[in-house]
């Protein structure tokens, strides 16, 4: 039995009752004194040439205080991609500049290229009505295919292609997987699109800039997930300033699923505004925006390939894809289809050999970045989907043909062929446990059920692994990243012994307040209401690279434990001075510095004290106050996984498809809060059969965004996901981390996509649609039908 | 938004007075709001017709039952389930809880949104659709996508059904909007059966004549049997292709005669 609020307990969300009662503070709920407000003139037109923008109408309206245009912001520098990715010839990729503001070309519907300030919102949007941009209209790149072979419209000219970069992983690997399969007796090909999704994160982003003439200090609201991430990419990239001249502070954030991650000029434009009119100047996206200009997630073209003995061995494995990076680099847009996508290719398969190409692609629509998973999902569905067609083709049981392939226990350490190595997992304890959870034996029955009812019924896998708790900094220095991602935290007791835990991690949805507090109180043998987290503010944190990537608990969460540890041989210490013993035989227990053998004693409040009002204290030896802080980077990603199986029912006269049952059983590691895990499951696999069945962002051919609402864009809601039968008891905790913990905020979103659709392609082989051998997500009602019916 | 006065009269006169000069009728909001807010329109003066009692109610007439025109969705999802279950079940598919609460029959006859559930309803029962001015039969109200047969500044007032023998309305969601991508309204009366399609056509809500001649011989799924539409005018969209819609008519009215 874990300890109530400690390690392992279900413990509530403590953040949830401000959520709840509406006592949330979020960027739009900060207004400052003297505010203006800022609205976004943006590009209706998904590539043009900018001539001129007359702004003289606009800036006599009533209100408006000042108007900016690209030309504003020349000066600055570009915001930059996180990752350098080298192509195969070893050819830096193509790094076109990405302003502030759209200068000399706007390059996506939604691409700003102005921003009225004024004393209303309303009035800074009546006088962006009154600019008049000349603007002239060039063809426009949308089609990822035809944009590689284009020459002539170029989304970024400088650059002479539309082509990123043509990356190979690894490209040593090539010839023998060619030749694998130059010699294979059954190879299956699969050809799909990773849909284009909108993140759609509840909150829209919101900015609120200031400056302080006084100090010369700059401080940004803003929504993000990692506020020091954006310090530095505006401090020292964007707007070339100190990074002390410049706080950022990210309060309650409703949710991010990446979106939030990105700097975007909105932020730099906001504090620009504030310094030059020495006014604080706020911007709210309206949703409008939001699907306009948030950076999109998924959106690949992918052709994969399956190399296998007749009886479904797996020999080797192929893909090739085409990456949409829209139309400027966002800021981890390079890493996401190649070392967030090729690496984990392998899956929780031996498969010896592997290649993996990847072009990624300029075209004229929003910027596409990490979206929960990123990278990740796009593998596991590439693989997860041929690995089921290639079970058909052979006339295998889908578990079968992942059984026989899985990893086995003996084989971790496990070098993967693709650049990983897997700590630890056991792949066939967590497909056992599904078997059971999801009943597997009685789908016949289920099935029969729902045939009397007129109903197809299908039953699709998925057995998945993802490297995550992002990211071991030497190592992805090695593949190219740009920054460290360590993640670091401060635990300052206070003399009454209450504790405030300042963390890099950012939480915007996840419960961090909670589990944190959970994890230090624990270690510490103290109430878990004696915890305070402190998070989202670059004056108050010692650093953090922020949330992303499953990093919090692994990356973060070992930061603070190591923290903690610190604040234990430091109690020590002190303990043993006032117990007069050794330091040695000190032992810290349930809250309590004892002398082993004796019942001579402390308790952790006792020391604090002391730590503050040092009177008896070894004061030539140590320093007064009980305050660490502790840097943590990571020797390896970490490595969840698990196996999900979905069972779908599908309507044959109309297409539809409604999911009957969907069963998960996960390895995270040692799990710190069994609710909250099951809380991101069940988020992240909604998410998931939200990609499956309905999310789809869509551009047509003249790039104007069909999407750009949720009257269009389909968005989960509560009656199209099921009741989940999720476990997480079969664990491997990590071995590299002191927590032993793989982290699960992605794992849902990864695994649950293939699941479906193979369900969806189970249900119509089962009713003898067999010539129906893949559907590409969304898997509409209106896209079974076609399928059905097709020739 | 745009700046906009908005006029609370308490009888129809003083309404019916301010839009004769120039205001527009604001019933429910919930399809004229969203247009204003992303400033797409610009009213100027609005007139509410929530606050008009003789615009409100649920009420049992001769030949049927009149809805006044500002009644909302909920308020005939629940009091017309006595009279016509069929309309009330149809009513309590619209939107969500706060759209049904909001949203107006009024409002939702005089758009005339081609995916909207309430004129499959009343051009599927016969209905009259009455004004400030004159009473409209539904066969002549509906004039396509968005048209219909009011004049600038009549008020739709109330919308009088005759109540059928057996009725069903089926509604295949758009799985973004969750209006009709298709809805088939299948109303049964002594003289005949009655087939009203919403979100399939690009002339707006239709009634389908052959299904009708079929189900008044025989009131049953297998009547329909061989019966297609043709594609040729239906809606081709992200949701769904003409021929799509074309056969989903088909199913929609197969079930609606089925659950009547
Ligand atoms: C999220 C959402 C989901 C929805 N789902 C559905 C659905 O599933 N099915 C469906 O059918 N509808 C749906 N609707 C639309 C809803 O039913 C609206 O209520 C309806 O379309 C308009 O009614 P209203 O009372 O809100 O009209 P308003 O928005 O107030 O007005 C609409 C138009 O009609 C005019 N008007 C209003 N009343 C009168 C009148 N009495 N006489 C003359 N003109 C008038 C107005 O001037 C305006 O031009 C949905 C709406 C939303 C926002």
């Amino acid at each position: 039995m874990p300890k109530d609020g400690g390690i392992g307990a279900s413990t509530k969300r403590r953040e949830d009752i401000r959520f709840l009662t509406g006592k949330g503070r979020y960027t739009d709920d900060i207004n400052l004194r003297g505010q203006a407000y800022a609205y976004f003139l943006r590009s209706e037109v998904a590539h043009g040439r900018i001539n001129h923008i007359d702004t003289k109408t606009a800036a006599a309206m009533p209100g408006v205080l000042t108007i900016l245009t690209g030309d504003d912001f020349v000066a600055m520098g570009g915001n930059p991609a996180g990752w350098l990715i080298h192509s195969r010839n070893g050819d830096p990729m193509k790094e076109p500049k990405r302003p502030v503001l759209a200068h000399g070309k706007v390059r996506h519907v939604g691409d700003a290229y102005a921003v009225v300030i004024a004393e209303t919102y309303q009035q800074a949007r009546d006088a962006a009505a009154c600019i008049d941009a000349d603007i002239t209209d060039l063809p426009a790149v949308v089609d990822m295919a035809r944009a590689l072979s284009d020459s002539t419209n170029l989304v970024h000219d400088e650059i002479g292609t539309n082509q990123c970069f043509d990356w190979g992983w690894i490209e040593d690997n090539r010839a023998a997987v060619d030749a694998a399969f130059a010699t294979a007796p059954h190879i299956t090909t699969l050809q799909l699109i990773n849909n284009r999704l909108t993140p759609n994160a509840m909150e829209p982003r919101a900015s609120l800039g200031d400056f302080d003439p006084g100090t010369g200090d700059y401080k940004l609201y803003t929504t993000s997930q990692n506020p020091h991430l954006h310090r530095l990419l505006i401090a020292a990239f964007v707007m070339g300033m100190p990074e002390n001249k410049l706080t950022v502070i990210a309060p309650d954030v409703g949710g991010g699923f990446g979106s939030k991650i990105y700097h975007y000029g909105e932020e730099a434009a906001v504090l620009q505004a504030a310094k030059l009119l020495n006014r604080p100047v706020k911007w709210v996206a309206e949703r409008s925006e939001s699907f306009l200009s948030d950076a999109h997630g998924r959106d690949h073209v992918t052709k994969i390939e399956l190399a296998t003995t007749k009886d479904g061995e797996f020999l080797a494995l192929r893909t090739e894809t085409m990456a949409n990076v829209g139309a400027y680099l966002s800021n981890f847009s390079t890493a996401t289809p190649t070392f967030l996508h090729g690496t984990v290719m392998a899956g929780p398969y031996k498969t010896p050999l592997i290649y993996v190409n990847v072009k990624t692609v300029f075209t004229n629509t929003a910027p596409v970045d990490a979206y929960r998973g990123a990278g990740r999902p796009e593998a596991t569905y590439s693989l997860e989907r041929v690995i089921d067609k290639c079970a058909r083709e052979l006339g295998i049981d889908q578990a079968e043909i992942r059984r026989k392939n899985l990893l086995t226990p003996d084989q971790f350490p496990y070098q993967t062929p693709v650049g990983l190595v897997y700590d630890t997992g056991n792949y066939q304890a967590t497909l056992d446990k599904l078997t059971d959870i999801a009943d597997l034996a009685g789908f016949e029955a289920r099935r029969a059920t729902s045939a009397k009812n007129g109903k197809l019924r299908g039953l699709g896998l998925s057995t998945w692994v993802e490297a995550c708790g992002i990211a071991p900094s030497n190592l992805v220095g090695v593949l190219g990243a740009r920054v460290g991602l360590f993640d670091a935290a401060t635990v300052r007791v206070n003399a009454t012994g209450n504790i405030s835990v300042m963390t890099g991690a950012h939480s915007h949805g996840q419960g961090h307040e909670t589990v944190f507090a959970q994890i230090v109180a624990d270690r510490l043998g103290i109430p878990a209401e004696s915890v305070d987290i402190v998070h989202g503010d670059t004056s108050k944190i010692p650093f953090g690279m922020g949330s992303y990537g499953s990093r919090s608990l692994s990356v973060a969460g070992s930061a603070m434990t190591k923290a903690v540890d610190k604040i234990i041989a430091k109690g020590k210490k002190i303990a043993a001075h006032m117990l007069e013993a050794s330091e040695n035989d000190i032992e810290f227990k349930d809250g309590s510095f004892s002398v082993a053998g004796t019942d001579k004693a402390k308790t952790f409040g006792e020391i604090a004290f002391s730590a503050y009002v040092p009177h008896n204290y070894p004061l030539e030896t140590l320093e007064p106050g009980l305050e660490e802080t502790a840097f943590y980077d990571p020797a390896n990603f970490t490595y969840p996984a698990g196996a999900y199986a979905c069972e779908v029912e599908l309507d044959p006269d109309t297409g539809h498809v409604t999911i009957a049952s969907f069963a998960c059983a996960d390895d995270f590691g040692n799990v710190m809060n069994p609710m909250i895990v099951n809380g991101q499951v069940h988020g992240g696999v909604g998410q998931g059969i939200g990609q499956a069945l309905l999310e789809n962002t869509t551009y047509d051919e003249n790039g104007q965004l069909l999407t750009g609402s949720f009257m269009d864009y389909a968005m989960p809601r509560a009656s199209d996901v099921p009741y989940y039968t999720v476990d997480h008891s079969c664990n491997t905790p990590c071995t590299h981390n002191p927590l032993g913990a793989k982290g699960c905020g992605e794992a849902g979103a990864i695994g649950s996509p293939p699941a479906v659709v193979n369900a969806v392609i189970d249900a119509l082989h089962r009713a003898g649609h067999s010539h129906v051998t893949h559907i590409d997500m969304p898997v509409s009602p209106a896209r079974v039908w076609a399928a059905m019916n097709q020739a | 938004m745009y700046d906009f006065t908005l006029v609370k009269p308490k009888n129809l006169a003083d309404a019916v007075a301010a839009i004769a000069d120039g205001a527009q009728a604001l019933s429910g909001g919930q399809t004229l709001l969203p247009t204003m807010k992303q400033r797409l329109a610009d009213p100027g003066t609005l007139v509410s017709l929530s606050g008009i009692p003789e615009l409100h109610g649920v009420c049992k007439g001769d030949g049927g039952i009149i809805i006044g025109g500002a009644t909302p969705h909920a308020v005939v999802a629940r009091e017309a389930a006595k009279y016509y279950p069929a309309l009330a079940a149809l009513a309590n598919q619209i939107g969500d809880p706060a759209v049904r609460n909001r949203g107006t029959i009024g409002g939702s006859i005089a758009n005339n949104d081609p995916s909207a559930c309430y004129p499959a309803a009343a051009l599927g029962s016969g209905a009259i659709i009455q004004t400030n001015t004159r009473e409209i039969a539904a066969d002549d109200y509906f004039r396509g996508m968005f048209e219909t047969a009011l004049h600038e500044g009549e008020i739709v007032t109330g919308v009088k059904f005759p109540v059928p023998q057996k009725a069903a309305y089926i509604k295949f969601v758009q799985p973004a909007s969750r209006f009709a991508l298709v809805g088939a309204f299948v109303a049964q009366f002594a003289d005949g059966v009655r087939v009203a399609i919403t979100g399939a056509s690009n002339n707006g809500v239709f009634r389908w004549a052959e299904a009708e001649a079929a189900l008044s011989a025989n009131f049953a799924p297998k009547a329909l049997m061989g019966l297609t539409l043709p594609a040729d005018d239906m809606i081709s969209d992200l949701h769904g292709t003409a021929e799509y819609r074309a056969h989903l008519c088909g199913v929609m009215v197969k079930r609606a005669v089925m659950a009547a």
